[in-house]
């Protein structure tokens, strides 16, 4: 067996290929649900419907779906120009430290006023914590993956020292957690009696809005070619280090945004568990979606649902909720078997 | 190695039987048969697509055959593996050295020949057998020297007696002498023959018909995939084979004299030093008029592509200053350096000319995209991008489905076209070219020479930097040497000889050279 470039890829081929790795991935993981002495079909129907089922089960998906969204469009950009933005969890808790800071009220402006300000504030703290690798990675040839990996751990102790320091809410009964938001910043619910808040508009307008920088303009241009070809580029006097900038905010600036809509929307308050790996997350998402900002939604929305509807089974079956992170491994897996599959024909010896 | 029972020079070492290899539908190899003799120089010619890089790659082992069959010394070959070619006696040195300039020459012929499972490197044993071959066969390269450190010759001759070390008894040689001085060819010729002398059987690839006439006893011409020509060297010559290899005839080139004009391009004492500290370029003078192409000889790794670079805006000199027209463009951008006039065309295409993986409209405005022609308020006009792609794919003739489609599909010639037709495109009043014929068929090298004098009668200046002489010395009106970061006096085409260009290409005969 050997395997042949394709001249071209069909539009069909491309869609099909993510679908059938989905497929493979589920039939795959159907082995270990029986191996852990569950009946594989019964185990996809319960986390199905407890990620889909109710009103209840798929607004918490959704809910989920938009932080995913936010770090895994953050990852795509990054990854799109080849910065390897591993950082993407401390950036969230950037976002999330200055959005209640600000918003627990230290800034007495209106809400109308304050909540784009707090989103503003929450982009450049992720951007910034973005932006200092990336300008080690272009003047001195700094590894970003070690730095923003790094950067992670840095972050996450320096808010577990603030929440049990200057942010901690002394009416926590000393839990470390910060002071609440105001009641009036939290963000609009779009339906009653659930958690799913207004952010999964923006998270989408976000989508478009990636989509439309990354395909549309000169800018996504540079990053694509600094991307595709940084020689090249460098040859056709593309800024590299303008564009690299770029991509460093807005994909840092993205993270940020997750961990404000994370503090404004269902939490309110900030813990060192707002986020169970959103940022991590955010790279299988990404990954998923094959770094097309379009593909981003679907992905999120597949990861939030194995999480959720993973409780559920696990819950029914007495499988460990774990098999979520096995099935949304494999998925990414085949996925990039997928593409790979995709881009070559397999011949015959 | 057993080859005691063989006598005689009509021996097949190598049958090749009714190959046939599709891609697609394109049909790489179309039932192409012939035999290798012991003791032969068998040249294989063709245009670049003609099928003998797949051809060598079914041999070799790196793709397997849809049909046919391959026979090494009378036993057919394992279809597919590489490994079953090297047992076989095979030997391949490619184009482009696989050679790691990191270790040292014995380290990198025993890479891939001693067992991976082997607790260690019985380095002296390997050395002493290395140069146990290397005095057999006239090869001398010293095994402890750093391949980092040797000469585009010296690593070929590693790449060759990494063969020998592994026992070949065949030798593909693909593209061999590409990178090398006259000088160096002359030595690689004497190798060849004092190989073939000891019974190595050798297959010959190569474009250059001159070179084919003086190494090989027989010529195999491939085209589209098909054996279309096969004769005895002896009872052939350049223009038959020509001829065969394209399927027509060629027009001959050769840029007349036009009365220059005006300097268009002026170096005055530039140098050039790398971030070690090393001399790239050494108080260089150039003047580049209109209408005139001036041709940079030179041996690779001499300064040339530092030439290229303080040119198109990549390398900024330390001292001198460099001027195009009136304006000094010192240390100016590329876009800036693009934007007053001058159209690049880089030794890679693939890595630096064009980004591959993006669409060919993209890569038709790569170096135009900021203008206002081709976006507005930093949004790309797409719209405009596709007509000018499809401007150029029809006015040069680039061979593509549509500019829609990734870059990467076209093949050599075409992406060669896609680069010139970008910067022509802009009417240029200086081009720069780094060999911009390297590894191109004929066809594809005879249209961009044609551009390239058609672009100098318009009135633009030419600098041409490459290796081969025939193309400098057909298109070059004034010649320049270039040997360690320094360049000679110009020198008239029609007082520079392939003798003593050769010899200045080596650093000898400079001060004789203009007295000519």
């Amino acid at each position: 067996m050997r395997f042949e470039r394709r001249e071209s890829t069909s539009a069909l081929l491309s869609v099909l290929a993510p679908l059938g790795a989905l497929a493979a991935s589920f039939i795959i993981s159907a082995g270990i649900i029986a191996w852990s002495g569950a009946n594989p079909i019964s185990a996809y129907r319960h986390i199905f419907l407890g990620a889909f089922g109710t009103r209840f089960a798929m607004t918490e998906t959704l809910t989920r779906t938009v932080p995913l969204i936010l770090t895994g469009l953050a990852v795509t950009v990054a990854f799109r120009a080849r910065l390897w933005n591993i950082g993407a969890e401390g950036q969230l808790y950037a976002g999330a430290v200055l959005a209640v800071v600000l918003g627990s009220g230290t800034l007495a402006w209106p809400a109308y006023l304050l909540v784009p300000f707090l989103f503003l504030t929450g982009a450049i703290a992720g951007a910034l914590c973005l932006l200092g690798p990336t300008l080690l990675k272009t003047r001195l040839g700094v590894d970003e993956v070690v730095t923003t990996l790094l950067l992670n751990f840095v972050i996450l102790l320096a808010v577990s020292a603030l929440l049990d320091g200057p942010l901690k809410d002394p009416s926590a009964m000393g839990w470390p957690q910060s002071y609440p938001v105001l009641d009036e910043l939290r963000l609009p619910l779009l339906m009653r009696a659930s958690r799913l808040h207004v952010g999964i508009v923006l998270a989408l307008a976000l989508v478009v809005a990636v989509w439309f920088i990354v395909n549309k303009t000169i800018w996504g241009y540079e990053i694509r070619a600094v991307g595709a070809n940084p020689i090249g580029a460098r040859f056709a006097g593309l800024p590299i280090g303008g564009a690299m900038v770029r991509v460093a905010l807005l994909s840092g600036g993205l993270a940020g945004i997750a961990g404000v809509t994370e503090v404004l929307g269902p939490k309110g308050d900030l813990t060192i568990d707002l986020s169970p790996g959103y940022g991590y997350s955010g790279i299988v998402v990404a990954m998923l979606a094959v770094l097309h900002p379009l593909g981003v939604p679907p992905a999120a929305l597949f990861v939030a649902a194995m999480f959720v509807g993973a409780d559920a089974m696990s819950r029914a079956l007495a499988v460990p909720s774990y098999i979520a992170e096995v099935i949304t491994s494999i998925a990414l897996l085949t996925m990039l078997v997928a593409v790979m599959l995709a881009r070559y024909r397999i011949r015959r010896s | 190695m057993g080859t005691a029972e063989q006598s005689g020079v009509s021996q097949v070492v190598l049958r090749i039987a009714d190959i046939s290899k599709s891609f697609g539908n394109l049909r790489a190899n179309d039932r192409i048969s012939f035999d290798l003799k012991e003791g032969e120089v068998l040249a294989l010619l063709g245009e670049n697509g003609a099928g003998k890089t797949t051809l060598m790659n079914i041999l070799f082992g790196h793709y397997v055959a849809d049909a046919g069959l391959v026979e090494a010394f009378g036993k057919p070959l394992k279809a597919g593996s590489p490994r079953a070619a090297i047992n076989a006696g095979i030997g391949m040195v490619h184009q482009h050295f696989a050679l790691a300039d990191n270790l040292s020459v014995v380290e990198n012929v025993v890479v891939g020949t001693d067992s991976l499972w082997s607790p260690y490197l019985d380095r002296a044993a390997a050395r002493a057998r290395l140069e146990a071959v290397a005095t057999q066969s006239g090869l001398t390269v010293d095994p402890r020297s750093r391949v980092g450190d040797l000469t585009v010759g010296e690593r070929q001759r590693v790449e060759i007696l990494k063969a020998l070390y592994r026992g070949a008894r065949v030798l593909i040689l693909d593209e061999p002498t590409a990178v090398l001085t006259p000088q160096e060819i002359d030595q690689l010729f004497q190798t060849i023959r004092d190989l073939v002398a000891g019974g190595m059987s050798v297959i010959f690839i190569s474009h250059k018909l001159k070179e084919v006439l003086r190494i090989s006893d027989r010529v195999i011409v491939l085209r589209s995939g098909r054996v279309v020509f096969e004769a005895p060297t002896a009872g052939t010559n350049a223009t038959e084979l020509a001829q065969q290899m394209v399927g027509r005839e060629l027009p001959a080139l050769r840029s007349e004299l036009v009365v220059p004009g005006p300097a268009v391009l002026r170096f005055s004492h530039v140098s050039v030093r790398s971030k070690l500290g090393q001399r790239q370029l050494d108080d260089v003078d150039l003047i580049v008029h209109r209408n005139q192409i001036v041709g940079v000889v030179g041996v690779s790794g001499n300064g040339q592509n530092v030439l290229f670079n303080v040119v198109a805006g990549l390398t900024a000199p330390q001292s001198g200053e460099v001027r195009l027209g009136e304006t000094t463009i010192n240390g100016l951008s590329p876009i800036a350096i693009v934007g007053s006039g001058v159209g690049r065309i880089p030794e890679d295409r693939h890595a630096e000319g064009l980004i591959v993986d993006m669409l060919i409209w993209e890569n038709a405005i790569s170096e135009s995209y900021r203008s206002s022609e081709f976006q507005k308020a930093g949004v790309i006009r797409g719209g405009n991008a596709r007509n000018f792609a499809s401007g150029l794919i029809r006015e040069f003739d680039i061979r593509c489905p549509s500019p829609n489609v990734p870059t990467r599909v076209l093949s050599g010639g075409n992406l060669q076209k896609l680069v010139i037709g970008r910067i022509l495109s802009r009417e240029p009043q200086l081009i720069i070219a780094n060999q911009p014929t390297r590894g191109l068929d004929v066809g594809a090298v005879s249209f961009v020479h044609e551009k390239l004098i058609k672009a100098k009668e318009r009135g633009a200046g030419v600098l041409l930097i490459s290796e081969d002489l025939d193309e400098l010395l057909a298109l070059s009106d004034t010649l320049v040497v270039m040997y360690d970061g320094a360049l000679s006096e110009p020198i008239p085409r029609d007082r520079a000889s392939v003798q003593t260009l050769g010899l200045m290409m080596m650093g000898q005969g400079w001060d004789t050279a203009h007295a000519v």
